[in-house]
């Protein structure tokens, strides 16, 4: 079998006296969006924190393409190609759309050493990225992100690391507090994401958002991987809730098991 | 949105209100004394205009990165008796004085900036225990008493930064050449640069410039720095043009600073920052100050119109950012 784009493997976190993950296994293959599920408290959160290099791991390891790493910051885990969008997303709301999406690899205009932004490349590459992530309206890329829409800023992290060729996209609650066209809009996102290659994990409180756009769903309980190979057009959200909530590990993997005769 | 004409797209910059208050300002002064636009009070107010300029415009780069500096005051006052205590004392040159006087300078902005972005405290209280030291280093090296200042003229150090010269009837100052090139300089490094986006990024979401690779601490560190050096160079500047080194000049100048920065439309709160709209409030705190001695009114009125006016600014700012959000 092809090695996964990521591997985690034996993840222990602990603060203090708390262990918030426990051994959790966790993979996602290439071109593949998956769902991560689990109550409050299940460690989602301190999982992707792990993989996008925020917080430290206790002991574990980490593979990207079988060859093992180290994200001992965000922005090692960028520059190992992991983009994680947070719920408030993380654009500077004062500058322009093209401003943020280069923000950090601004490129420069020659001679280098006058420092000098090239604004027209910019907004050039920004508006492409719009068009291509799928905003029908016609947003000049000059834009400040704070008079964008919840799902325009979503979308505009998206073409983001898009761009910059992230292999994996890491969406936190990206469908929180947006109305139900905005939300179809940023599922649609997600999937032109995938579609041109880069792998997702999808994290959301609504399950059925979860359901319409991934390939595979892993539901997490008590810090440990419970379920990483439920297949959403097998299984239904009622099945799925259980396990979120506890079931025993032979009740979900009879659960599973009935959901996909072929196993 | 994209359909604005282009005078509603200039009445929604945030410069607009300030153009227009510095221009009624100039024209209600002018009307009720003439001698407010003669050559003499022009060259007089933009002698001491461009020494806190230079201050502020150093200011108004700090403040976009989301920070402050109160000690620039003090600084303003400790440089130029620290170069002339060096060159009194015969242990240097006054050039060397001077270039000392700039390091030390860059020491104490390299240390706020250690402060606020290492240990995390408030930049409030980080230079405001700054400005006290700075200032209490001056008067304690000086025993409170003005510094011998030997008379710099003939020195090329004087003549470069504080030379004179007259255009027409106007005496210039060189001091106010190298304002306009720190105006042009700073204005292109936060509007142009690579470098102005990071101090943008820095105030408005320094966790999401963090999280793009910014070095945020690097940033605001040299930020720091750059406004102690310019407050130390203003002292200076300011001292061999009055021949004087006090080592209580340059007290609440941070405050009037400060001021000036945010009647610009240079948001207090960071993300957001405009070197035109800081040299318009220069002008407008200064005009002001000129003006109201002219016009007859009593000196000790200054800070009422002053307060009324960063009131008056802010309300128009906060009404203008609000139209912003809302797209309109």
């Amino acid at each position: 079998m092809a090695e996964p784009l990521i591997r985690m493997q034996n993840i222990r976190k602990s603060y203090g006296r708390v262990q918030a993950l426990e051994d959790a296994n966790f993979h996602v293959n290439e071109r593949e969006i998956v769902g991560l599920l689990g109550d409050n408290g299940a460690g989602k959160s301190t999982l992707i924190k792990v993989l996008s290099g925020a917080v430290p791991l206790t002991s574990g390891d980490i593979f990207i393409r079988g060859k093992k790493v180290s994200l001992r910051s965000t922005s090692d885990a960028i520059a190992q190609g992991i983009e994680t969008i947070y719920q408030d997303s993380a654009l500077v709301t004062q500058l322009s759309i093209a401003r943020n999406l280069f923000l950090g690899r601004e490129p420069i205009k020659p001679p280098r050493f006058l420092n000098r932004m090239d604004q027209d490349a910019m907004n050039t590459v920004a508006r492409d990225l719009l068009k291509q992530v799928g905003i029908s309206k016609n947003i000049p890329p000059t834009t400040p992100i704070g008079s964008l829409s919840g799902g325009e800023r979503q979308a505009v992290a998206i073409a983001r690391a898009m761009h910059f060729d992230s292999d994996l996209i890491i969406l936190d609650e990206p469908t929180n507090n947006l109305g139900v066209a905005e939300t179809q809009g940023v599922l649609s996102f997600v999937r032109n994401a995938r579609d041109s290659g880069h792998s997702c994990i999808f994290i959301a409180h609504n399950i059925h958002h979860v359901f319409q756009v991934v390939d595979r769903i892993v539901v997490m309980r008590r810090g440990k991987v419970v379920a990483d190979d439920i297949d959403p057009k097998k299984t239904s959200v009622a099945e799925v809730e259980r396990i979120i909530t506890g079931m025993s590990d032979k009740e979900i993997r009879d659960a599973i098991a009935d959901g996909k005769p072929s196993h | 949105m994209e359909n604005r004409s282009p005078i509603q797209h200039l009445i929604a910059r945030p410069e607009f209100g300030p153009l227009v208050l510095l221009v009624v300002e100039i024209a209600v002064f002018w009307s009720i004394n003439h001698d407010f636009l003669s050559p003499q009070n022009i060259s007089n107010t933009l002698a001491f205009t461009v020494e806190l300029g230079l201050i502020a415009l150093a200011m108004t780069l700090l403040m976009t990165s989301g920070e402050f500096d109160l000690s620039v005051g003090s600084l303003f006052g400790f440089s130029p008796v620290l170069m002339w205590t060096l060159f009194n004392s015969g242990l240097t040159s006054l050039e060397v004085g001077f270039v000392a006087a700039l390091l030390i300078a860059a020491f104490i902005g390299l240390v706020n900036g250690w402060f606020v972005t290492q240990l995390k405290i408030p930049s409030f209280l980080v230079t405001l225990g700054m400005l006290l030291v700075v200032r209490g280093t001056a008067l304690f090296v000086t025993d409170g008493f003005p510094q011998r200042t030997w008379s710099a003229e003939g020195s090329w150090l004087a003549e470069v930064l504080v030379g004179d010269f007259f255009i027409g009837p106007f005496r210039i100052y060189m001091s106010l050449f190298w304002f306009i090139a720190a105006a042009i300089a700073l204005g292109y490094v936060l509007t142009q640069s690579r470098t102005g986006n990071w101090i943008q990024a820095a105030g408005g979401n320094p966790s999401a410039a963090r999280a793009r690779g910014v070095n945020v601490s690097r940033v605001k560190i040299g930020l720091f720095v750059l406004s102690s050096v310019m407050a130390s160079l203003a002292g200076v500047i300011s001292s061999l043009r009055t021949s004087a080194a006090n080592p209580n000049s340059g007290t609440g100048y941070e405050l009037e600073v400060i001021a000036m920065v945010v009647i610009g439309g240079t948001a207090l709160t960071g993300g957001r920052g405009t070197i035109i709209g800081t040299v318009l409030g220069i002008l407008i705190l200064r005009v002001m100050r000129n003006g109201i001695v002219l016009i007859g009114v009593p000196g000790l009125a200054y800070n009422i119109f002053i307060g009324a006016i960063i009131l008056g600014m802010m309300a128009l700012h906060s009404w203008l950012e609000r139209r912003h959000q809302a797209g309109t």
